[in-house]
C-alpha cells in the first residue's frame, strides 16, 4: 500500500523543486533509528566510534553558536550538514556553511533549517547551501511560484561549488552565475 | 570618478526591478508592514516620525556635478524641495511617498547611485576624507580602495546579517579627517617599509551609547591583502559578536570583552587561512585600472600667489574669512580645497535646497573639475579651485546663501536630524543647533573664539557624533523633559578621544547659556588665540569648567 504525500509534507526545496525529507532526527537519549539520521554535533562527536557499524546515512545538526571545526575531521562520514537560522538576521551559520564548503572541502548536503526566507535564499546558496528546509507560508508559496530573488551580479568570489559562478569581466572579484 | 560598467549599470538595475516589484506587493497589502521592513531597510527607506524616509548612498562621500543636479531634481520632484547632508556622507530625503521610491531609484541609477546598505546589519557606505585626492597632506588617494570595498561589500552573502551595522572608514593623510578611530574598521594608507602602499588597521571604535577607540591590530598590511584582511575581520565578528542584546552588538564591543590581543590573534589566524586561497588577493594590475578613475585631474599650471585672490582678501573682510576657513591647500600650487559651508548663521545644518544643489553643481562646472565632496561634518566641498577663481566663485556662493565663512568655527556645528523627524530622537538637535549659531554668530566672536567643534546628538544612538565634540551635546530625556548634558575634550581626528561628561544636563532653555559659560571660561583660561579650545581643556582638565557651570562645590 503507498502512502499519499501531502504538499505539507514536501518541506525541503532543493534542485528547484519542493521534496519530502527522507532524514530523521534523533532526540536527546533515544536509539538512533534505522535509515538516515541525524544527530546533534555534540551527540556525534561522543558516540562517533560507535556509529561507524551503522549501515544509514549520518547527518549532524550544528547550532550557531557550535564550532564548525569540531566537525572537520570527521566530515567523510556525514553525508548532511544541517545549520540553525534561529532568525533570518543571524547570519552566523553562512559564515561555516563557507567554511565547510570552502576550507575544509565538504561535497555533501549542506541544509539551512529554521527561520528560512525567500529573500535570504538566493545568498544562502551561494555560501554552500544546497537544501532549505521551508516551513514558512508565505516563503512557500513565493518558491512554489518560481521566485528566486537573485540579484545576478555577483561582487564577491565565495569560492562555493553549489551555485556556479563565472568571472565576469576584468574584476577579479565580480562573478555571474554559469 | 569611478565609472559603471556594463556589470555595475545590471546590479543596480536589478536591484531596483526587485525592489519595484517588493514595493508594489506592499501597497497592495500582499506584504505586511513586517514583512516589507526587511527589504525596505536593504534598500534605505526607513519609517520615521512623519513619513518615509529614504537614505541615499554617496560612497566615500563623491560626487560628480550630474549627480548632484539629480538629487537636485529628485528634492523638486519627489520631496519638499531639499534634502538633508548627514555625517556618513550620505543624503536623506525626508519626505518621498513609498510609491515614488522606485521612480527615484530609477533616476538615481542613471547617474549611478543607488540607497543600497544605508540601513540594515551590514557594511554601510565606506567614508573617507572629504579633501581626498587634493589635499596637500595626503599620501595617496583612499577612494580607489574604498571603491574596491564598495564593490565587494555590496550585497555580501555571509555578510549581510551581521550582528549589527558595520562602517569602514579609510584615510590617506596622517592627518585624519576622516574619524577613522571611531569607526568599526579604520584603515590609514602609509607607505611600508619596502616603500609600497599599505595601512594601518584599526578595529573596534564607535560612538553609539558606548563610544570606544579603536585597537590599532596591524601596523601595517600590504595593500594586495586589503580584502583578504577585512573579510578575517568580518568572519570573525560574524560568528562571535554578540547577539543577544542590539546595545552591545557592535565589534567594539567584542573587542572589548575579547581582548585586543585574542581578537588580534583571531583576526589574523583568519587571515591566514583566507590568504592562503588567494581568492581575494587584489592584483596591482586591478588597483591600478580602479586609481586610473580617480586620476587627479589636469589642472592649469598656476603661480603660487595668486594676485587676484590677495587683492579680494585685502578688500573684503567676509571674503578673507572665507578664504581663511573655508579654503585649504591644495596639492597644486595656485588652487585650493573650497568647503561650501551648509551652516548659515540660524540655518539647519547639512540642509540644502534643490536650487542650491543645483547652484553647486553648476559652479563645480565651471571651477571645480565638475566635482563635488560632501563631508561628514555635513558640509560639501569643491575640492579643486583655481585661487584666481576664488573671488567670483565667493560671489556666486553668496547669492545662494552658501558663502558662510565659517568652517571649522563654532558655528559649524553637526546636529543628527533629532526629535523633529526621528523616531529613535528623545530630544530635538536642529533647533538647538540653531540657537547656538544664533549666539554665536557674528563674524568677530567665531574669530576670537577660533577653532571649535560642537557637536549635537538627539539620543544616546550618537548619529550626531557628541562623544567627539570639543563640546559635545546631548539630548535625553529626564522625566518627560528634554534635558542635554555636556561632554568637553571630544575629538574625531588622529589625536582620538572620547569626550567626558562635565555633570548634570541642562533644560532647553539653559543649554545654550551653559555652552557660553563653557567658551568664555575657555576665553579667560586659555594661554592665548594661539591655544585652540581643545588643546585647553586637554591642559585644563574638567575643573575650571565644573566651577563655572555649577560653581564650587
Amino acid at each position: 500500500m503507498t502512502t499519499e504525500t501531502t504538499d505539507a509534507e514536501l518541506t525541503i526545496w532543493r534542485d528547484g523543486r519542493f521534496q519530502a525529507d527522507e532524514w530523521t532526527r534523533a532526540a536527546e537519549d533515544e536509539a538512533v533509528a534505522d535509515g538516515p539520521a541525524i544527530l546533534p554535533l555534540e551527540r556525534f562527536l561522543a558516540e562517533r566510534d560507535a556509529l561507524v557499524s551503522r549501515n544509514a546515512p549520518l547527518g549532524v545538526s550544528v547550532e550557531p553558536n557550535e564550532a564548525i571545526e569540531e566537525l572537520a575531521p570527521h566530515l567523510d562520514r556525514v553525508a548532511l550538514v544541517t545549520l540553525n537560522f534561529p532568525k533570518y538576521s543571524d547570519g552566523r551559520s553562512s559564515s561555516s556553511a563557507r567554511l565547510l564548503r570552502e576550507r575544509y572541502g565538504y561535497v555533501g548536503e549542506i541544509r539551512a533549517v529554521g527561520d528560512v526566507l525567500i529573500d535570504q535564499m538566493p545568498l544562502m546558496r551561494r555560501c554552500g547551501f544546497d537544501s532549505f528546509a521551508v516551513t514558512n507560508p508565505v516563503t512557500r508559496k513565493q518558491l512554489a511560484e518560481g521566485q528566486w530573488p537573485d540579484v545576478p551580479f555577483y561582487y564577491q568570489p565565495t569560492g562555493s561549488t553549489q551555485q556556479a559562478e563565472v568571472p565576469a569581466g576584468t574584476r577579479p572579484w565580480a562573478r555571474k552565475p554559469s | 570618478m569611478y565609472r559603471y560598467d556594463e556589470f555595475d549599470h545590471g546590479f543596480v538595475a536589478a536591484r531596483v526591478d526587485q525592489f519595484r516589484d517588493q514595493v508594489a506587493r506592499r501597497l497592495t497589502g500582499e506584504l505586511t508592514e513586517d514583512q516589507f521592513k526587511p527589504l525596505r531597510l536593504m534598500n534605505g527607506v526607513y519609517l520615521q516620525l512623519h513619513a518615509y524616509m529614504l537614505r541615499i548612498a554617496i560612497p566615500y562621500g563623491t560626487l560628480s556635478s550630474k549627480q548632484l543636479r539629480m538629487l537636485g531634481h529628485i528634492a523638486r520632484t519627489y520631496d519638499r524641495g531639499y534634502g538633508h547632508f548627514t555625517t556618513r556622507q550620505n543624503l536623506q530625503f525626508n519626505w518621498p511617498a513609498l510609491k515614488d521610491i522606485p521612480a527615484v531609484l530609477d533616476d538615481l541609477a542613471k547617474v549611478e547611485m543607488h540607497a543600497l546598505q544605508t540601513s540594515g546589519n551590514c557594511i554601510r557606505n565606506v567614508t573617507t576624507d572629504h579633501f581626498a585626492g587634493a589635499a596637500a597632506d595626503e599620501i595617496t588617494d583612499p577612494r580607489p580602495y574604498a571603491e574596491i570595498l564598495r564593490q565587494w561589500s555590496s550585497i555580501h552573502p555571509e555578510f549581510s546579517f551581521l550582528p549589527r551595522k558595520f562602517k569602514i572608514a579609510v584615510t590617506g593623510a596622517p592627518k585624519d579627517r576622516a574619524a577613522i578611530q571611531v569607526h568599526d574598521i579604520g584603515l590609514e594608507l602609509k607607505r611600508g617599509p619596502d616603500g609600497g602602499i599599505g595601512f594601518a588597521v584599526y578595529v573596534g571604535g564607535g560612538q553609539g551609547r558606548t563610544p570606544m577607540i579603536a585597537h590599532k591590530v596591524r601596523d601595517y598590511l600590504a595593500e594586495e591583502d586589503l580584502l583578504a584582511y577585512v573579510e578575517a575581520i568580518m568572519r570573525v565578528y560574524n560568528l562571535h559578536g554578540r547577539r543577544d542584546n542590539k546595545y552591545k552588538a557592535r565589534i567594539k564591543i567584542l573587542v572589548h570583552e575579547t581582548g585586543a590581543e585574542e581578537i588580534t590573534r583571531q583576526i589574523e589566524a583568519e587571515f591566514v587561512e583566507v590568504r592562503k586561497t588567494e581568492l581575494l588577493r587584489l592584483p596591482d594590475s586591478e588597483i591600478e585600472r580602479i586609481t586610473a578613475y580617480f586620476a587627479p585631474p589636469v589642472l592649469a599650471e598656476k603661480p603660487a600667489r595668486s594676485s587676484a585672490f590677495e587683492a579680494a582678501k585685502a578688500d573684503s573682510a567676509a571674503f578673507a574669512d572665507f578664504a581663511t576657513y573655508n579654503v585649504t591647500p591644495h596639492k597644486a600650487a595656485g588652487y585650493g580645497v573650497v568647503t561650501i559651508s551648509l551652516k548659515p548663521i540660524g540655518g539647519i545644518p547639512g540642509d540644502a535646497t534643490d536650487v542650491q544643489m543645483e547652484a553647486i553643481a553648476d559652479l563645480a562646472d565651471a571651477y571645480s573639475q565638475g566635482e563635488i565632496r560632501v563631508s561628514h561634518e555635513q558640509n560639501l566641498v569643491l575640492p579643486h579651485v583655481a585661487l584666481d577663481d576664488m573671488p567670483a566663485l565667493y560671489a556666486k556662493l553668496a547669492e545662494h546663501g552658501l558663502a558662510t565663512g565659517n568652517a571649522g568655527l563654532v558655528t559649524d556645528i553637526i546636529a543628527c536630524p533629532g526629535l523633529d523627524y526621528c523616531a529613535l530622537a528623545n530630544a530635538r538637535s536642529i533647533p538647538l543647533a540653531q540657537d547656538l549659531s544664533n549666539r554665536f554668530g557674528s563674524p568677530e566672536r567665531q574669530k576670537e573664539i577660533g577653532e571649535l567643534k560642537i557637536k549635537i546628538s538627539g539620543c544616546i544612538n550618537a548619529c550626531g557624533h557628541h562623544h567627539v565634540g570639543h563640546i559635545g551635546l546631548l539630548g535625553v530625556d529626564r522625566r518627560g523633559e528634554e534635558v542635554y548634558q555636556i561632554t568637553l575634550g571630544g575629538s574625531g581626528d588622529e589625536t582620538a578621544s572620547v569626550g567626558t561628561l562635565v555633570g548634570p544636563g541642562f533644560k532647553t532653555e539653559e543649554v545654550v547659556d551653559a555652552v557660553e559659560t563653557v567658551v568664555d571660561t575657555y576665553l579667560k583660561l586659555r594661554e592665548g588665540p594661539d591655544e585652540p579650545f581643545l588643546a585647553a581643556v586637554r591642559r585644563l582638565g574638567q575643573q575650571p569648567f565644573k566651577e563655572a557651570l555649577y560653581g564650587t562645590a
